[in-house]
This record gives C-alpha cells, sequence and structure tokens, in this order.
C-alpha cells in the first residue's frame, strides 16, 4: 500500500544539500522524484529514490539526520482536472494533506506522492473509489 | 554621607570583636534549630562551645547551593513558620529552585543594608528612585525596595519589562536615581538616545548589580547619562542585593560585615586563603534569623582588601569579581545553571540530546540560543512536527530557567564534542 520515502534534515548551510546528493549517487542510487520544504533555519529534503533503505543507512553514516516514511502514490491519469477529482474524495472524507509532490514519466500514467494525515484510511478510502496506489516494486519497474 | 558610620567606621578591633560576638550566637542558634547544621558539626566533632571567636571560622563545615536544594523547601529555616514572614527564591541547579526565608527583622536589616548602599551612591530621602530589578520571587526588586523606602526616598516600583513607561516616568517624574541592572541601563540610556531625551532627565545615581561588569560598561553608562554608577553585590542565599557595594572611590565593594563575614577560600583545597589572596569567596552570616547559613561558598571569586578607603569606611573591600568556580552563567540579571537546561531536554526527549548554549549581548542585551542536534528521538519529516518540537523545547526551556531562548535544531553532529568535561556553553561577551 505504502511506499518508503527518504526524509533528510539539512541545516541552511552552503553545499549540504549538495553533499546528500552526492553520498546517494556514490551509493548507486537513483533519485526519481523529489521536493526539498524550507524554512528560515533549515530544510526538509524529501526524496522517492530505487533503494531508500540503502539511502538511508548512507546518508546516516555521513552524519545525516535521515528517516523513511510511509507514503501514498496515487496513480495519476494525464488528464486535466484528475488531481482534484482525487484530492475531493480526501476532503470530503475529513482526511488532510500533509504535504505531496509529483512524478511523471511521459509513457503511462503519472503518480502524486502523499502523505495523508490517517494514511491507513486514506489508503482504504482510495481503493474504494478506485484510485490505484502504486507500489514500491512498481515504482521500480515504471519510473527507474 | 554614610548611613551608619558606627558599623561602617569601625577599628578592624572593634569589628572582630562584634563578628566574634555574632558568630557565637549564630552558631548556638543553627545548632540548636538545624538539624542538618546539627548534624554536619557532630560529623566533624564540633560543638557549639568550641566556637569562641572568628579565630574558629575555620573548624565550622561549608554549606552550599546542593544543601539547600537537598532541604528543600524550608529545611535550613532557623526560625519556627510562624516567625517567617517571606520567602524570595532563585534558580537552583536543575529542576528545584532555592528557597530562602526571612524574619521581620531579617527584612529589617536587609532594609539598613541596602541603606548603607543607595548612600554610598549619594541617594537620600530627597530623591526619586526608580527600582527596575524584577519584583517578586526574585530578591532585586523587594530588596532594593525595603531599602529605597527605609532611606525615605520616593520609591518608583518598576519591575523590568516595560521600558517605554519607564523612561516616560523618568521625564515625568524627574527620577534621580535607578536601581537595575547593568546591561538593562545600557539599553535604557541608548532608548533614550535615540529619542534624544537624555537632556530631559534628572537621573544622578545608578545603583547596579545582580551581573557582572566591567569597568568599561560602567564608563559607557556614566558618559552616555551623564551620571556615577555604583556596584552593587549580594546573593539571595546570604540576604539579597545589599551584601556588598563600592563607594565613590570604586576601589572595591564595601562588605557589610557586621552581618556577614566574608572568607577567602581555595576552592580545591577548601583552605582558607591567607589575607589578600584572590579565591572563592565564603559568607557566614552574623545576625540572620530565618535562614542563617555557616561558611556559604559562593563560588564567585575575588580577593578582600582589609585596608581603611579612603570614603572614611572600615568595612573590608571585595574585589571585582574574576569569575566564577562552577559553571553558572547570569543571563539578563538570571542566574542560569546549564543542568537546568539538561534536566528539560531529559523531560521532554527521554535521551538527551546533544545541545550548546549560546550566550552573546546585542544592544546591551543578553541573548541565548540553543542548538539541539536533531537525532532519532528528535526528527520528523514533517516540518509542522518540527515547528512544534521546537516550541515545545523553547517552552520547556523557559518554564525551566525563566528566560526565554531561541531555539535551533541543528544537523547530528554538528556539535562541538570535547575529549574530558562536556562543554555546553559558549559565552560571547566579554564580561571579566
Amino acid at each position: 500500500m505504502f511506499i518508503k520515502q527518504l526524509s533528510v534534515f539539512i541545516e541552511n548551510q552552503e553545499g549540504r544539500l549538495e553533499q546528500v546528493l552526492e553520498v546517494l549517487k556514490q551509493e548507486g542510487i537513483n533519485i526519481i522524484s523529489l521536493s526539498l520544504a524550507d524554512t528560515s533555519e533549515y530544510g526538509l529534503l524529501r526524496l522517492i529514490t530505487s533503494d531508500p533503505a540503502a539511502g538511508q543507512a548512507a546518508l546516516k553514516k555521513q552524519g545525516f539526520s535521515a528517516m523513511l516514511t510511509d507514503v501514498l502514490a496515487v496513480r495519476l491519469a494525464h488528464q486535466v482536472g484528475r488531481l482534484q477529482e482525487i484530492l475531493s474524495f480526501v476532503c470530503k472524507a475529513g482526511l488532510n494533506v500533509e504535504y505531496m509532490y509529483a512524478l511523471s514519466n511521459k509513457e503511462g500514467d503519472a503518480s502524486i506522492i502523499c502523505k495523508i494525515s490517517n494514511g491507513d484510511e486514506a489508503a482504504v478510502l482510495l481503493k474504494s473509489k478506485e484510485v490505484e496506489l502504486f507500489s514500491q516494486e512498481d515504482i521500480l519497474r515504471i519510473f527507474c | 554621607m554614610i548611613w551608619n558610620e558606627t558599623k561602617e567606621c569601625m577599628s578592624r578591633d572593634e569589628m572582630e570583636f562584634l563578628q566574634s560576638k555574632r558568630l557565637v550566637k549564630t552558631v548556638d542558634r543553627v545548632y540548636h534549630n538545624v538539624e542538618f547544621y546539627r548534624k554536619k558539626m557532630q560529623q566533624v566533632g564540633i560543638e557549639p562551645g568550641d566556637i569562641k571567636g572568628i579565630e574558629d571560622l575555620h573548624k565550622l563545615p561549608y554549606t552550599t547551593k546542593n544543601d539547600l536544594r537537598d532541604t528543600y523547601p524550608f529545611g535550613l529555616f532557623a526560625a519556627p513558620k510562624s516567625e517567617i514572614v517571606r520567602v524570595h527564591a532563585s534558580s537552583g541547579t536543575t529542576g528545584k529552585a532555592t528557597v530562602v526565608g526571612y524574619t521581620r527583622r531579617d527584612l529589617d536589616i536587609w532594609s539598613e543594608c541596602v541603606a548603607r548602599a543607595l548612600t554610598q551612591a549619594g541617594v537620600t530621602r530627597d530623591d526619586i528612585i526608580q527600582v527596575a530589578y524584577g519584583y517578586g520571587l526574585f530578591t532585586g526588586g523587594l530588596g532594593a525596595h525595603g531599602g529605597a523606602e527605609k532611606l525615605g526616598a520616593i520609591v518608583v516600583p518598576m519591575s523590568t519589562g516595560n521600558t517605554k513607561k519607564l523612561t516616560t516616568m523618568m521625564k515625568d517624574f524627574g527620577v534621580t536615581a535607578i536601581a537595575c541592572t547593568p546591561s538593562y541601563l545600557l539599553h535604557i540610556a541608548e532608548v533614550l538616545e535615540e529619542s534624544g531625551s537624555i537632556p530631559e532627565i534628572k537621573l544622578k545615581a545608578a545603583v547596579c548589580g545582580a551581573e557582572p561588569w566591567t569597568e568599561n560598561m560602567r564608563k559607557q553608562i556614566e558618559e552616555k547619562l551623564h551620571i556615577h554608577a555604583f556596584d552593587i553585590y549580594g546573593l539571595s542565599e546570604v540576604m539579597g542585593p545589599g551584601v556588598a557595594c563600592d563607594c565613590e572611590y570604586h576601589k572595591g565593594l564595601h562588605v557589610y560585615e557586621d552581618h556577614f563575614l566574608p572568607e577567602i577560600i581555595d576552592p580545591e583545597t577548601l583552605k582558607p586563603l591567607p589575607k589578600g589572596e584572590t579565591g572563592e569567596l565564603v559568607f557566614t552570616t552574623l545576625t540572620k534569623e530565618g535562614l542563617p547559613l555557616l561558611r556559604y561558598r559562593t563560588k564567585d571569586l575575588t580577593s578582600i582588601d582589609y585596608s581603611p578607603c579612603e570614603c572614611g569606611r572600615t568595612l573590608a573591600r571585595i574585589s571585582r569579581f574574576k569569575g566564577r568556580s562552577d559553571d553558572m552563567l547570569i543571563i539578563r540579571g538570571v542566574n542560569v545553571f546549564p543542568s537546568q537546561v539538561e534536566a528539560a531536554l531529559l523531560e521532554l526527549g527521554g535521551t538527551t540530546p546533544h545541545y550548546m548554549m549560546i550566550v552573546d549581548r546585542k544592544n546591551n542585551l543578553d541573548t541565548l540560543e540553543i542548538q539541539v542536534e536533531v537525532d532519532e528521538s528528535f526528527f520528523s519529516d514533517e516540518i509542522r512536527e518540527l515547528e512544534n518540537l521546537t516550541k515545545k523545547i523553547g517552552h520547556a526551556i523557559q518554564n525551566a530557567i525563566g528566560l526565554a531562548a531561541k531555539i535551533k535544531l541543528v544537523e547530528p553532529k554538528t556539535l562541538e564534542r570535547s575529549m574530558g568535561k562536556a562543554v555546553h556553553v559558549i559565552d560571547k561577551r566579554k564580561l571579566v
């Protein structure tokens, strides 16, 4: 149901982001999607990768604060209005979207990566509305 | 002008005779009324009869802040609760505050001492004095207030926290003296400078204390405000402000040794040092009834000058402090122990994260930033959670130390690790 997102805490300092990417490069890890949320003091880097567990281990070894979070990879047809439709299901059910970002490929469908306040409830809800969720294997197969 | 010539200008012989009489009475009082002291003295095989005068002072046991913590709240009081009319509290080394108690007579003596200090600063009953130390559990506000009222001046109880009101009243009332921390006074001076109000004020004297300050700062204050600034010292365990104060010659602070017997000891060996040497300042209270203390270790480092002063007073003088023999900080006049911060963080997270306290002074106001390393127990992938965490830490720290600190989350392993004793403080102010 869920896929693993790699979340990294980065201080607002020159070069820190680049260092994170360097570590992942050294491990041979492919970054499929990412989002960088910023505050005045620090940034939170969220990554969908080809090997999240290996990525976390490598980053922790280099002294970064990295954790794995369960997120939903919702299948999104390349169709105007489809995202709004999906989100309306979520909102009507009283669930909150904590954050989201996109994952897109020219062939096949896109994906929206999202963390919803009650992940299990959201997964069940989306299934009932016939909205497809990608699994970890799907992500690797389609987007890598 | 001298408030109490009899006591402030006695010969050394007369003073030592008086101190000896009072010491004998105090030892008797604590031995019979305070279980802690009776036990301690019995442990070293000392009875009140063994103390005949100040020459026997070294036979008595020491008292530390930890002893006050261990007997929290009223375990060291030497008077029954019916005779205690006030308590004050100041920072403890961990979670518990240090509590002190006063009888009515103690409060009178306190006021008398502060009146002496104010008189040294040239303040008289014809003055209008703003007391801008915090009023409340802190001894600063009420301590200065009591002395100023005894003096007969018009006392304006400002407390801290509203500089605008303070400066407005300073101008409108024609305030001639002020009691507050030196850094606050510098801040007030800047505010007055910016509004071009300095020519309008009638301030002549300031009695500053509750934190260490340099000769440089004193000159700055005097030049900016065109006043004469004086250094007052005290600590709540011994009484509050008014244990010592300097005179117009500024060559050390006169200790009111008819009430507080000072000694200098080596903080490592705990042996008394010869007269004139620098070491840790220790006080034995000679007249306190509520909370008399024997050989209380202040952790302040200084030396004592017993020669008579040009002002006419023979009261021994302590030099400007050369530092502390513990890790206590004074931030905006508030005593802060790094261990308090550590205890607060431990309570929050279950394990103590690596943290660093960065103390600085910007625009004459002390600032405190606490950097906390983000680790497993403190991390989240949501900004909202991290912000909540920052707020939670902020509140916990504020409750623990009584000051608002800026909390900054930093990456793991970025804070200095030391080989020996953990370093948790970077003090960027140049105070000694």
